[in-house]
C-alpha cells in the first residue's frame, strides 16, 4: 500500500483544482457542478464549497447524480443499490462540471453522460477527477481537470477516504 | 444485495428486509418518473412477457409501464383470442413463449397457485400479478409504500381492511405485508364474508366498521368482487352499502382524520361513496402512481436473477 495524497497534498490539489475551474467558468451563473454517486459526491461538494469560497457567489447550483439505472454491467454480478439522484436546477444549455473521484476505465462517465442528458441538453459537459488512471481507458474519454495522474495496472486498486465519512483525507495505492 | 427470492409470488415468502429493499428501490424510480424523461436504460437486455388469464386494467397497464420505463421489451398476451380457447395448457402456453426467449413472467390467473406451479416448471422469473383468490403481491407493497409514504415507518399504524375479504387477494398479501412491516391490521365486514380463522394470520376481526375505522389511522375498502361469490353471502348490494359501505358522514363522525385507500376499480354507492373516494383523504390516486414505481423496483430487482441464470 503506498500513499498517493496524503491530507495536506489533498488540500492542495483541491485547491488547484477549485482555481482551475473558477479560471475557466468566469461567470459561474451559466456553470452547474454536479457529483456522481456515491463516491464522486465527497470530492465534488468539497469543490463547490472552495468555489464559492473563491468567486464569493453563495448561489452556485449543485446536484448529485446516481447513474445505477444507467450502467452497461446491470446483470453481470450482483444488483446494484441506487443512491439518491438530486438536481433541482435547469441543466438545459448550461455548463455542466461532472466530478467523480477515480477515473479508470470510463465505463462510469459514460454512463453519468446518458443519465445527464436525460435532463436537459447542456451546452457543455467538463469532466473533473481527483485521480486519473491512465493507460487503463476502456472507452475514449478523458479528464478536463485532475488532481494526480497515476499508472497502475489493472490488479491494482485506488482508494479515496474522506474525512466526512472515512474519519480521514488520504487517497492511497492498493497492490 | 439482492433479494432472496427468485419470483415474486406471494408476500408470504418475502423477508422483511426484501420489502424494504423494494421500497428503497422504489423510492429511486418515483424520481425518475417525476422527470421529464422518465424512462432509464437498464433492462434493454431483458424481455418481459405480461400473461393476462383474467381481465385486468390497473395492473395490467401498470405492469407494461414499468417494463417500458425500464426499457425492457414487453409482450403482451390475454387469454381470450389465444390457444388457451384451443385448450392449451398453462405448461405448454409458456414454454412456447419462453422458447421465444423471454426472461421474465408476469402472471395474472383465476386459479390460486397458479404462480407456483408456473415456478416448478420453467426457469423464467415469475412474478404474480394475482392469482385467484389468494395472493396479490405488488398491490399489498404499493398498498405499503402509499402508507409509508404519508404516515412514514408502518410500525405500530393501524390499518383497517373493509369488505370482501373471503375472496380477495389483495386482503391476504395486505396481511402478511403489513405484519411483517408491523403494523396492527383489523378486518371488518359482514360475517359471511370474513373467513373462520382468520384470527390466526395474526389479525383482529370487527363486525362494526364504525368501530373499525374508529381504531385506525388508514382504511382499506375493498371491492365487493361479484364474479367471486357463487352463491349468494349477503341480500342485496344495497343493504351492504347501508350496513358496510363508508360515506362522508361516517368520517365525519369519527372526530379524527383516517387515510382511505382501495385498490380499485370502485364500485361506487357500494362499497365506497363518491363523497368519500374524490375526498382529501383518499389516497387511492396515489397508490395508483406509486405502482408504476413499485412494479418497477420488483421487476429490476428480480431480473439480475434472470440475467444470471440462476
Amino acid at each position: 500500500m503506498k500513499t498517493l495524497l496524503d491530507h495536506k497534498q489533498l488540500d492542495i490539489t483541491l485547491q488547484r483544482l477549485a482555481h482551475q475551474l473558477v479560471e475557466n467558468h468566469l461567470n459561474f451563473q451559466d456553470t452547474a457542478i454536479i457529483g456522481i454517486q456515491p463516491r464522486g459526491i465527497w470530492l465534488s461538494s468539497r469543490i463547490a464549497e472552495l468555489v464559492r469560497k473563491i468567486t464569493g457567489q453563495k448561489n452556485i447550483d449543485y446536484g448529485m447524480l446516481d447513474i445505477t439505472f444507467y450502467r452497461d454491467d446491470v446483470h453481470q454480478g450482483d444488483i446494484h443499490v441506487p443512491s439518491l439522484t438530486d438536481i433541482n436546477f435547469s441543466i438545459e444549455n448550461r455548463n455542466v462540471v461532472l466530478i467523480d473521484d477515480v477515473l479508470h476505465t470510463g465505463r462510469t462517465i459514460r454512463s453519468a453522460m446518458d443519465a445527464l442528458i436525460d435532463f436537459g441538453r447542456p451546452k457543455k459537459v467538463e469532466l473533473m477527477v481527483l485521480i486519473d488512471r491512465r493507460f487503463s481507458r476502456e472507452l475514449p474519454i478523458q479528464p478536463d481537470y485532475a488532481g494526480r495522474i497515476v499508472d497502475t495496472i489493472i490488479t491494482q486498486k485506488v482508494k479515496v477516504y474522506w474525512a466526512e465519512k472515512d474519519q480521514k483525507d488520504e487517497v492511497v495505492l492498493i497492490d | 444485495m439482492s433479494l432472496s427470492v427468485k419470483h415474486l409470488l406471494g408476500i408470504k415468502e418475502l423477508q422483511t428486509q426484501d420489502i424494504e429493499q423494494i421500497f428503497q428501490t422504489a423510492d429511486n424510480f418515483k424520481q425518475v418518473l417525476q422527470r421529464q424523461i422518465k424512462k432509464v436504460p437498464a433492462l434493454r437486455d431483458t424481455t418481459v412477457v405480461n400473461l393476462f388469464f383474467e381481465n385486468s386494467t390497473r395492473t395490467r397497464i401498470s405492469f407494461e409501464l414499468a417494463e417500458k420505463r425500464l426499457s425492457a421489451d414487453t409482450v403482451n398476451f390475454s387469454a381470450s383470442g389465444s390457444s388457451v380457447s384451443k385448450g392449451e395448457t398453462l405448461i405448454d402456453t409458456v414454454n412456447n413463449i419462453l422458447a421465444m426467449k423471454v426472461d421474465m413472467i408476469v402472471m395474472r390467473h383465476s386459479a390460486s397457485g397458479a404462480p407456483w406451479f408456473l415456478a416448478q416448471h420453467v426457469d423464467a422469473s415469475i412474478i404474480n400479478a394475482g392469482d385467484g383468490t389468494n395472493e396479490h403481491p405488488t398491490q399489498a407493497l404499493l398498498d405499503a409504500y402509499s402508507i409509508r409514504e404519508k404516515l412514514g415507518d408502518l410500525k405500530g399504524k393501524r390499518v383497517t381492511i373493509i369488505g370482501d375479504i373471503m375472496h380477495s387477494r389483495v386482503a391476504l398479501s395486505n396481511i402478511f405485508c403489513l405484519n411483517k412491516l408491523g403494523a396492527e391490521v383489523t378486518v371488518s365486514g359482514p360475517p359471511t364474508l370474513i373467513p373462520k380463522y382468520i384470527e390466526d394470520l395474526g389479525v383482529r376481526v370487527e363486525y362494526d366498521v364504525k368501530k373499525a375505522l374508529q381504531w385506525c389511522e388508514v382504511a382499506n375498502v375493498l371491492r365487493i368482487q361479484l364474479e367471486r361469490q357463487h352463491k349468494p353471502l349477503f341480500s342485496t348490494l344495497r343493504e351492504y352499502s347501508l350496513y358496510y359501505g363508508i360515506n362522508k358522514q361516517m368520517l365525519d363522525s369519527l372526530q379524527k382524520e383516517i387515510l382511505i385507500m382501495h385498490p380499485g376499480p370502485i364500485n361506487r354507492g357500494v362499497e365506497l361513496n363518491s363523497d368519500v373516494a374524490d375526498s382529501a383523504n383518499s389516497i387511492i390516486l396515489d397508490q395508483v402512481e406509486n405502482g408504476v414505481a413499485i412494479r418497477m423496483a420488483v421487476i429490476y430487482l428480480l431480473s439480475g436473477k434472470t440475467a444470471l441464470g440462476e
